[in-house]
């Protein structure tokens, strides 16, 4: 592959990228959709972003009954990121159905739906009932529970987490796509995006919030009323960072949302370039409700300022050999004519295949010397 | 349902132990109706602070020199306050807002007693105005825990029939909480209903007191809760707490979004802070 980079990152005043991305058998018109837990099921956030103009919303994770979820506080803000704990409130499956999914559908609103189970049947039976049902992709939240494994987090276990993925993928229709969402609070993040992929998994969702908790230094007792939280939010972008960044280098084929703190469409091109397809942003909404739509158009302008007219070049870019760049001096005063200034403008990189031997080996200093 | 604007602080004043903050956000002042709340981003742009901060509208302008203006008052409690409380005039702010479902207001002339707790009471003043556009008798009953403390007194003065106050330390007013005088003045005035704004405790006991008054018979009450909240807007689930719907079902319902004015006697005020058994999809 050979992409012609600007050295000059500049804005630029008309935006024309093609910012289509392929996720499985869906493809949308653009990378960056809401996380789930994040924007309900769309409709609030729906006041504050075009919801058709972006890829689509995830929605909160949801189950086969009805849920109330935990006691308060749920939450706790930390530096740059927050703590929650609201234990998967939700309607349940049924009213999703017909009050959600079909607000989504009404509205033109590409729909991933993410779903929680506690028992490998249940992932199963939400998969069933989602069958012939307007859903772009079906999103597994791993991190739950296992009820029939001492209460084992699915995602921490590569056979648990695979045999949810299998259930999924058995009780829906072979061309719906279903994307693993995995915990980072594992040794070996690769280990489990692998076990997903050979049960069935179409893609990886990476990353859910991590395990974190705060203690109130005034009562001396956990904040949370559930003690630990996930914890999201920029503070976590490097760790999701990573995540992306190794398991696109061992699975380049899988296609990748990345989660983890977005805020700008510079942060989601990180992502992109760390080998994800598309992007969620998720506790940003909360400080800035029309994130969603502005990371999509930054990420957009982002990407004609380097001189990119399709999203897809950048997929995964930054784990190209490193090319070597001779840093630009400046001119000295006085020493480009007038009239070839113009001329002179920033001159294009060539990002080409290189064998590595640019400079002669007499360049070198002797290192014995 | 509320907008997001980038304002620009117009003023941050102390007014006794709290700040008034006026933001000109256009757009905003037109819609708010009394009880609702904007959600203020704090800390700046690239900030490690998160989370909108969430303030009762205290009173708006819609037309004037600089456009629409928003007030709301607030407490320094934490970093997010304390860097509202250092902003200042023409600083850029961005502001979300008018939030969450305002006061009920009855359809007739009716007496109405508005009790406000702290700085609780600053949304009483704009519900104070509409009550009485539609010809109703306001009164007030206002409590703090200090003189220092108490919040409009004299905007109180003015727009009520009578105001009584009460400090925990007496040091305005009538020693003791708002709830100690409220029978009283329930009874003096022919209050028809209570509206409250304050912390959740002084809620409840409001709450107790109108559900007694007249010898059990009761009156209404309209309560704004005080709940901390992560995105004010409805989608992040944080500031719940157990509310009984119109089919009698208890539900962890938002704050923000489902509230935060709420009908006194739909909240389950034996379950706060807990997921109570009998709500819906509560685990056994």
């Amino acid at each position: 592959m050979s992409v012609t980079l600007k050295r000059q990152v500049e804005p630029v005043r008309h935006v024309n990228v093609d910012m289509t991305t392929k996720l499985g058998s869906l493809t949308v018109s653009d990378p960056v959709f809401t996380a789930s837990g994040c924007a309900a099921a769309g409709q609030e956030v729906g006041q504050y972003n075009d919801l058709t103009a972006i890829g689509g919303v995830v929605t909160k994770s949801i189950q086969l009954n009805a849920r109330a979820g935990r006691a308060t506080p749920r939450m706790a803000e930390t530096p740059s990121g927050m703590l929650n704990s609201i234990g998967l409130q939700g309607p349940g499956i049924d009213v999703f159905i017909n009050r959600d999914l079909a607000w989504l559908e009404e509205h033109g609103v590409t729909a991933v739906v993410s779903i929680a189970g506690h028992t490998v049947e249940e992932y199963g039976k939400l998969a069933g009932k989602l069958r012939g049902k307007p859903v772009g992709m079906i999103e597994v939240n791993i991190s739950c529970p296992n009820v029939e494994d001492r209460g084992q987090v699915f995602a921490c276990d590569k056979s648990a987490a695979a045999s949810v993925i299998q259930a999924v993928r058995r009780a829906a229709p072979p061309s719906q796509p279903i994307f693993a969402k995995l915990s980072p609070d594992v040794t070996d993040i690769v280990e489990i995006a692998k076990a997903c992929v050979d049960a069935g998994a179409n893609g990886l969702s990476l990353i859910n919030t991590t395990l974190g908790m705060v203690i109130d230094t005034v009562t001396m007792r956990p904040l949370l009323a559930g003690v630990t939280g996930g914890l999201s939010g920029p503070a976590i972008r490097p760790l999701a960072l990573r995540c992306v960044w190794q398991v696109h280098q061992a699975l380049p084929e899988i296609p990748l949302f990345g989660i983890g703190g977005i805020r700008t469409g510079n942060d989601a091109l990180e992502f992109i370039l760390a080998g994800a397809s598309a992007v969620q942003v998720g506790t940003v909404i909360f400080h800035d409700p029309g994130a969603p739509a502005r990371v999509s158009r930054e990420l957009r302008e982002a990407l004609a300022a380097r001189g990119m007219d399709r999203l897809e070049q950048a997929i995964g870019l930054a784990h190209r050999a490193p090319e070597l760049v001779v840093p630009e001096l400046p001119d000295p005063p006085g020493d480009v004519p007038e009239a070839d200034a113009d001329a002179a403008e920033a001159p294009a990189v060539v990002v080409a295949e290189t064998d590595g031997d640019a400079l002669a080996e007499d360049w070198w200093e002797d290192q014995d010397a | 349902m509320g907008i997001q604007v980038k304002g620009e602080v117009l003023n941050v004043k102390p007014i006794g132990e709290y700040y008034s903050m006026t933001v000109v956000a256009p757009g905003v002042a037109e819609l708010t109706r009394p009880g609702q709340f904007v959600a203020v981003a704090v800390g700046g742009e690239g900030g490690g602070m998160l989370l909108r901060r969430a303030f009762s509208i205290y009173s708006v302008r819609e037309t004037g020199v600089y456009g629409g203006t928003v007030e709301f008052i607030f407490s320094v409690a934490g970093r997010g306050t304390a860097w509202l409380a250092a902003q200042r005039p023409y600083d850029p702010i961005d502001v979300v807002g008018p939030l969450g479902k305002p006061f009920a207001l009855p359809r007739e002339p009716a007496n109405c007693l508005l009790v406000g707790g702290g700085y609780g009471a600053a949304p009483l003043f704009m519900l104070a105005d509409a009550l009485r556009t539609r010809g109703c008798r306001i009164d007030a009953v206002l409590g703090a825990s200090t003189g220092d403390r108490l919040f409009g007194a004299l905007d109180a003065k003015r727009m009520a029939a009578s105001v009584a106050f009460t400090t925990d330390d007496g040091t305005y007013g009538e020693k003791g909480r708002v709830s100690d005088v409220l029978p009283e003045v329930i009874d003096r005035v022919k209050a028809d209903v209570v509206y409250a704004c304050g912390p959740m405790a002084m809620l409840q006991a409001v709450q107790a007191v109108a559900s007694a008054a007249y010898d059990g018979a009761g009156i209404p009450t309209q309560l704004s809760v005080e709940e901390s909240m992560a995105c004010g807007i409805g989608v992040c689930m944080t500031c719940v707490l157990p509310i009984i719907g119109n089919d009698g079902q208890t539900r962890m319902s938002r704050s923000c979004a489902d509230g935060p004015v709420f009908s006194g006697d739909r909240i389950r005020w034996d379950a706060l802070g807990t997921v109570p058994d009998d709500a819906v999809g509560a685990t056994q």
